[in-house]
């Protein structure tokens, strides 16, 4: 055994630690170089045949209407706000589309797991039907099959101040008057309210054992002292009133049929598969738990709320962003059905009208990039929130 | 680690590659590859429409086949690929396309700002409106309040803005993306007016289930020159594309057509005449074709006026008037420079 030397200093070149930093260096160089020759590559093919690039006709006027923004807009604003005006368009559309979803899927997963035999085969029927069409279809069945045979506006339902035709769904618009601020104030103190009430109850449970309907009664404040608020303003809301023109319903609030069928075509698709997703994680918890809970005398409402649901969200978070992540990008097939949200404003109509291909692609993809990184953010803190502390 | 870096070394071989073929000159490449690629729409009757077999016709089909007929003698050597309004001019820059002939009109920014160039333009039009009949609408001006379906990114949506804000009117815009479903969202009575080029206008009332139901309004509320387009910077390329369609007009003038070719080459006496058809002279070489190129052309594809009468004019469907399209001696402003 003598002979085993202790291990002498080897040579530079040999030394593990050294060799992957200098492939790693390697790579870096490659990879840069790679960068930048793909980069002067376009430069050049862009130069040599004449295509001007840059941002700045984000600053030039754009010229086209565009049928639904929630700021204002007319044809002699920029390309610029344009952008914006597509950007809150796909984030209304997600964010709706995700608050649908997910309530749709809880119903339609809690459903498929029900004793009651009609109500778990009508809850698989919705899922397998839907989860199986591709998405597209489905938003133009809602498009040109459902919303296109409600009757022309000359024809429309009428209730009271509502009308539905096949150019949307009209209602009054309220707008504020002078001393709306109040309201606003009223508000804002309410919800101060709420929380301290939730506070409080929290601690008393904590000291005494004592349990308080706490959330409904901080619904009860909000609704109680915005009234009080809004009574002692002088009810300070008038409506604009649709009325009917000589072409359409105008005036009021509207909810054009494209809004309404990306918005349906989107929440059910995906509750489908949301609905596997919490029928998956409430059928990972174990029985024993639920066996458990109901020899401590709990209720089946509470072992649910108390018991399963905790326990399953922590398997269903992971799938669940997924899933958010795909509502959001999908929310890209509304430009199929003017729904302008950013694909059709900024790579249909932007793109064409100032040719500016890989500057408006860029902005795109910046912009699902980002969206898609705050779901993920979002979803990753509350599933670290949600997972099981161990101790 | 090293499949990516071979990846990466193909990207980068892949992109060279496309970079240095778009550089050579279009016509060597189109004689090289044996057709030419031609940028056509995804339909529309009398401009470039497939039939149930595949075959295209119109008179932006023909003038990418006059092109292949120039080149090759032969108007079948032609490739076409649909594309929608958005995705036409990506399609000419990248080099996807030789030639985009999709009813496409020239303005200043296009011919520009974005790498393409205009060659000469084969139908004059201007945009309009039609309308469901029983609204009883019998003017533009009447529109107010309407809701406009249109087909996104093109010149009719700029068109459209600005004619209802010159007039202060509102209107409800739809914005679609591709021609035939802004038609079917009019057809179901999404829209209570569908605009477009008059000429397309024509086109879709055709395919109408009820084509006497619709009335074409009879405002005109801009210039649509339309023509083939080819990319910025391959002049050889443009000189061709464009002395095609003058060759056209300019055998119309003359009464040269694709049935009287033949003997008038033989027995013509006339020294303009004998220098079009390459029977003395050659007129070809500068362009890089053969002496004979415009007599195939009109042998093959014959000239603007049986062109014309044959997709869109009085022996189609579409039937429209001559108009502006007619020759400038016949009252048109179609006028085309001599062939010296």
């Amino acid at each position: 055994m003598s002979d085993i030397k202790k291990p002498t200093k080897k040579s530079f070149l040999y030394d593990a630690g050294t060799r992957s930093i200098i492939f790693q260096i390697l790579l870096l160089a490659l990879v840069v170089f790679v960068c930048y020759y793909l980069f002067s590559n376009l430069q050049a093919n862009l130069d040599n045949r004449g295509i001007s690039t840059g941002f700045s006709f984000l600053n030039q006027p754009a010229g086209f209407p565009i049928l639904i923004h929630l700021i204002s807009y007319t044809e002699a604003d920029t390309y610029g706000r344009a952008f914006l005006v597509a950007l809150i368009n796909t984030f209304v559309i997600s964010i709706l589309g995700i608050f649908f979803a997910t309530i749709i899927g809880v119903v339609m997963g809690l459903a498929r797991l029900s004793k009651n035999w009609l109500v778990a085969r009508l809850a698989t029927v919705y899922i397998e039907t839907l989860r199986n069409i591709p998405l597209l279809l489905q938003i133009f069945f809602w498009y040109f099959a459902v919303l296109a045979a409600l009757p022309s506006p000359k024809q429309s339902y009428e209730f009271a101040d509502f009308f539905l035709n096949k150019r949307g769904i009209y209602s009054p618009n309220p707008i504020s008057q002078d001393g709306f601020g109040i309201v606003i104030m009223g508000f804002i103190l309410s919800i101060f309210a709420a929380i301290a009430l939730i506070v409080w109850a929290k601690k008393r449970q904590t000291r005494t054992g004592l349990w308080f309907p706490a959330y409904w009664s901080a619904l009860g404040t909000i609704v109680v002292i915005t009234f009080i608020a809004f009574a002692v303003a002088g009810f300070p809301l008038e409506f604009d009133l649709p009325v009917k023109s000589r072409f359409n319903v105008t005036g009021g609030m509207v909810l054009p049929p494209e809004f309404v069928a990306v918005l349906i075509a989107l929440s059910t698709y995906t509750a489908s598969f949301i609905a596997e997703i919490v029928r998956a994680g409430i059928l990972s918890v174990s029985w024993g738990q639920t066996e458990a809970a109901r020899s401590l005398g709990l209720s089946d409402n509470i072992t649910q709320r108390l018991v399963v649901l905790p326990q399953a969200l922590r398997v269903m978070i992971p799938p669940l962003t997924s899933q958010y992540l795909n509502l959001a990008k999908n929310s890209s097939l509304g430009a199929a059905v003017a729904y302008p949200e950013l694909v059709a404003v900024v790579m249909g109509t932007t793109l064409n009208q100032t040719g500016q291909a890989i500057e408006t692609i860029g902005l795109c993809m910046l912009v699902y990039g980002t969206l898609s990184l705050t779901i993920s953010l979002f979803m990753n803190w509350y599933n670290k929130k949600m997972s099981l502390i161990e101790r | 680690m090293k499949s990516n870096v071979c990846k990466l070394f193909a990207m980068a071989a892949v992109t060279a590659a496309i970079s240095t073929a778009a550089a050579a000159g279009t016509l060597d490449d189109v004689k090289a590859k044996g057709f030419v690629q031609c940028g056509v729409s995804q339909g529309v009757p009398g401009f470039s429409n497939a039939d149930d077999k595949g075959n295209w016709t119109g008179i932006d089909v023909d003038a990418c086949r006059a092109v292949a007929a120039a080149i090759f003698n032969d108007p079948q050597k032609v490739k076409f690929t649909p594309l929608s309004a958005k995705e036409r001019f990506t399609a000419l820059q990248s080099g996807e396309i030789d030639i985009l002939s999709r009813n496409t009109t020239w303005t200043y920014t296009r011919d520009v700002a974005l790498g393409l160039d205009f060659t000469a333009t084969n139908f004059y039009d201007g945009q309009g409106f039609i309308v469901h009949k029983e609204l009883g609408v019998k003017s533009a001006l009447d529109l107010d309040g309407a809701t406009v379906c249109t087909e996104q990114g093109t010149t009719t949506e700029l068109n459209m803005a600005d004619f209802f804000r010159k007039h202060k009117m509102s209107y409800v815009p739809v914005i679609v993306q591709k021609a035939d479903e802004a038609v079917a969202a009019y057809a179901s009575g999404r829209c209570d007016v569908f605009t477009t080029d008059k000429s397309g206008l024509a086109a879709w009332r055709t395919k109408m289930k009820n084509p006497k139901d619709n009335i074409i309004l009879p405002e005109t509320i801009s210039k649509e020159p339309l023509g083939p387009v080819v990319r910025h910077g391959d002049n050889q390329w443009k000189d061709l594309v464009t002395w095609v369609m003058f060759v056209q007009v300019n055998a119309e003038e003359m009464g040269i057509s694709s049935k009287n070719v033949a003997q008038i080459k033989a027995d013509s006496k006339d020294p303009s005449v004998r220098r079009l058809l390459g029977a003395e002279g050659d007129m070809g070489k500068d362009l890089g074709l053969s002496a004979d190129w415009a007599y195939n052309v009109i042998a093959k594809v014959g000239n603007y006026g049986e062109e014309f009468d044959r997709n869109v004019g009085k022996d189609s469907p579409l039937d429209l008037p001559r108009g502006l399209n007619n020759l400038w001696n016949n009252g048109g402003i179609m006028y085309a420079p001599p062939v010296r």
